[in-house]
């Protein structure tokens, strides 16, 4: 008889159900957005405190390059001695001195100059220094010399290489870039997931010993069935967060910048972006990465993507299922976590470092047929172009290992009600694996 | 009256040690069958391979005529000893799931529910969590589960433990009511109290072994001792005790009168009849206890796993 939308509804039921469950579902969001609004709230707070810098130029050939920013006011100084300077910054409380010796022939050393300041400056600031006194003394040491500093500028060349496969398909650097994050975020996206759950389905399959209703059920399904059943509605459970996770989780933040008027879309990075974007060259980038984007095989990858990534995750589903069923209780189960985590983290590193180095090579592509790694590599390797009947096959080796070990898995569980304690030898295994 | 279930020549290792040793069990159908033995004989394994949760190494068990395979599943209702339900789900959706993986549809199993939760007054439970109920609470629930189903074959282990005696009584009223109504009940447990009072055949297992088995009264007529309980009231109880002595072979009784009467076991020889017996004894004094000693299937359980 087949028991199994049955069970599927009372294992999903039960999950969505419980307390725990609801309370995170719900709480998750709230926590996540609550924190990237403090965040938020933190960099502002720091953007409007403005800095004030004092510059001590002695030779006065740098200080006009010192612009006022909205975050930082240079306030030049003439004629004064550095013992002055110093007190006079010290007096009105300011982030700090620069003090630029007098230069002999625009040749100087880091020692000319100094950054006096009560707290140590950050890193950024520092840089942004440097580089404006480094641009401007290049330039006049460059004149100096009598080079026309315009001839310079006017003879550089920006090299960009266009790709172009045999078969007439353009790429570009951007392009690999582009596949490199699509295939990284999908092999990344997949082990949160796999970590997330799995746990949840170890649980899951040792429920029936901890409640010891196991003799009862297992007299009334087969243990197939049971740890099917048990894979899938989890599963369906886990979506069924993640979907409340994605709606509740946007909604919150069209709440929050609504209401808070925090616009958690303006981190510095994303203001620096849209600084960037109206730069030309930058614009030539983004219409690179739009381009990248469209060399993609889309309609390929996504198909793809579904696939494996519910193939990858049932197969690493079904090894937490086999896990669950050989012991007898949670606390047993630590240990068998490094040995599943492993070959989803080496996953990940041959798809960095492999598969962006050569992605049809022997490396990458054996770990793209093996079931442990094939989720994640040939995620990675799709966007490079594999072809149909690669997919399909490695496709197929991950599913017939996934019903493989769920199979194994409810041998486990059935020879694991019987054994009372006693470690079963391996004759009796084989045994048992035969029935 | 025709075998409902036939385990015929069933072994079973559990890698070096034997669980099962060539045993042979009939019962017969509308019975009820106790299944007896000491702490590990093989009981539990013996019921798993009828519920198909283990396979023999050999031997054969046909059900109804048939050789065991997975459509009997609907038709047996187990109790098992190790028992227990979801603890975070309520009683009703529980019941319902359960009886419906026995192959019972959604609506039909509610009908029967709702009659069995009104008959054992566990009506208002249905929305209660397992957790929220006691443990004798629990076991009326697995019981209504184990039964709901209609099975030809009910097995119980142990099913009177965790109640007390009321409920263990409606549980017994329960069972026997079942086997009126067709279905025929294998029951394994260490009250032999229980075991005098319900079963109608059982078996015995020792160390792997089925040592004996038969209807109840045959067993009984087996061991049967030929002895008598006798009180008599008489002037001097020590004269004729010393005069029974000489006649038959006497021990002290156990059991108790209300007066201070002369209390001894007489065991007769075959030739000599009860009334004989009796006869000689009115002669003596006023005979106020005469009784047939029958040995209790405690006695015959302890006697035998000893001698075996």
């Amino acid at each position: 008889m087949n028991h199994l939308p049955l069970i599927i509804k009372r294992e999903y039921l039960t999950k969505v159900r419980n307390k725990s469950f609801i309370i995170m579902t719900f709480l998750s969001p709230i926590i996540f957005m609550a924190l990237i609004a403090f965040v938020a709230y933190l960099t502002q707070l720091n953007n409007d405190k403005v800095r004030v810098i004092s510059v001590l130029d002695e030779s006065e050939l740098v200080y006009d390059v010192f612009k006022k920013t909205e975050q930082t006011t240079y306030n030049i100084l003439h004629g004064l001695s550095l013992e002055e300077a110093q007190a006079l910054v010290l007096e009105t409380e300011g982030t700090g001195l620069l003090h630029i010796h007098e230069l002999k022939d625009h040749t100087i050393d880091s020692q000319h100059i100094t950054f006096y300041s009560e707290e140590s400056p950050s890193i950024s600031l520092i840089s942004d220094i440097e580089n404006k006194v480094e641009k401007r003394l290049t330039r006049l040491n460059l004149q100096a010399n009598g080079v026309d500093v315009e001839m310079i500028n006017n003879s550089k060349v920006n090299i960009n290489i266009e790709q172009e496969s045999f078969d007439g398909e353009k790429t570009s650097k951007m392009d690999r870039l582009i596949k490199l994050i699509f295939g990284g975020a999908a092999g990344y996206l997949l082990f949160m997931f796999i970590i997330i759950y799995g746990n949840m389905i170890m649980r899951s399959v040792i429920e029936e010993k901890t409640n010891r209703i196991i003799e009862v059920i297992i007299s009334s399904v087969k243990p197939m069935q049971l740890m099917l059943g048990k894979i899938i509605g989890t599963s369906l459970a886990g979506i069924t967060q993640v979907v409340i996770w994605l709606i509740f989780g946007s909604v919150l933040m069209t709440v929050a910048t609504i209401v808070l008027g925090v616009d958690m879309a303006a981190t510095p990075q994303q203001q620096a972006m849209q600084q960037a974007m109206e730069n030309p060259e930058v614009n030539m980038q983004v219409q690179n990465i739009a381009n990248a984007f469209y060399h993609l095989p889309l309609t390929n990858l996504v198909i793809a993507f579904i696939l494996f990534f519910i193939g990858g995750y049932l197969f690493y589903s079904s090894l937490y299922a086999a896990i669950g069923a050989a012991v007898d209780n949670e606390t047993d189960t630590q240990q068998f976590m490094m040995p599943i985590i492993m070959p989803l983290i080496l996953a990940v590193y041959i798809g960095f470092f492999t598969v962006i180095e050569d992605p049809h090579g022997t490396v990458s592509t054996v770990f793209s047929f093996i079931p442990l790694t094939s989720p994640v590599v040939m995620l990675m390797r799709i966007p490079f172009g594999v072809p149909i009947w690669q997919q399909v096959l490695s496709l197929l080796i991950l599913v017939a290992t996934f019903i493989g070990t769920v199979w194994f898995a409810s041998k486990i569980y059935r020879v694991g009600i019987l054994m009372y304690g006693k470690k079963p030898s391996y004759r009796e295994l084989m045994k048992w694996i035969k029935y | 009256m025709s075998n409902l279930l036939e385990v015929n020549g069933v072994s079973k290792k559990f890698g070096d040690f034997r669980a099962l040793n060539e045993v042979s069990v009939s019962v017969p159908e509308g019975s009820i069958f106790g299944l007896l033995g000491p702490n590990g004989a093989g009981k539990t394994t013996l019921i798993r391979i009828v519920n198909q949760i283990t396979m023999p190494d050999s031997g054969t068990v046909h059900l109804d005529g048939e050789l065991l395979n997975p459509s009997h599943i609907s038709a047996i209702g187990y109790l098992p000893e190790e028992r227990g339900l979801y603890k975070s789900m309520k009683v009703g959706e529980q019941a319902l799931y359960l009886a419906q993986l026995k192959g019972l549809s959604k609506a039909e199993a509610k009908k029967r529910l709702k009659y069995w939760f009104d008959r054992l007054e566990i009506g208002d439970w249905w929305n209660k969590k397992i957790e929220e109920l006691s443990k004798g609470m629990a076991q009326k629930v697995q019981f209504v589960v184990t039964v709901l189903h209609d099975p030809k074959l009910l097995i119980f282990d142990e099913p009177f433990s965790g109640f007390d005696p009321i409920n263990a009584n409606l549980i017994k009223d329960e069972i026997l009511r079942l086997r009126d109504n067709g279905a025929t009940v294998i029951f394994s447990t260490h009250r032999m109290e229980s075991v005098e009072e319900l079963c109608d055949e059982i078996a015995l297992i020792n160390k792997s072994n089925k040592i004996l088995d038969g209807k109840l009264v045959d067993i009984k007529r087996q061991y049967k001792i030929n002895t008598f309980e006798v009180g008599i009231r008489t002037s001097d109880n020590n004269q004729l005790r010393q005069e029974l002595e000489s006649k038959f072979e006497v021990s002290n009784a156990k059991f108790k009168t209300l007066d201070d009467e002369l209390k001894v076991n007489i065991k007769l020889d075959e030739a000599i009849k009860p009334n004989d017996l009796l006869n000689y004894l009115t002669s003596k004094g006023e005979v106020s206890h005469f009784v047939e000693l029958i040995p209790s299937v405690n006695d015959i359980f302890i006697q035998t796993v000893k001698n075996n």
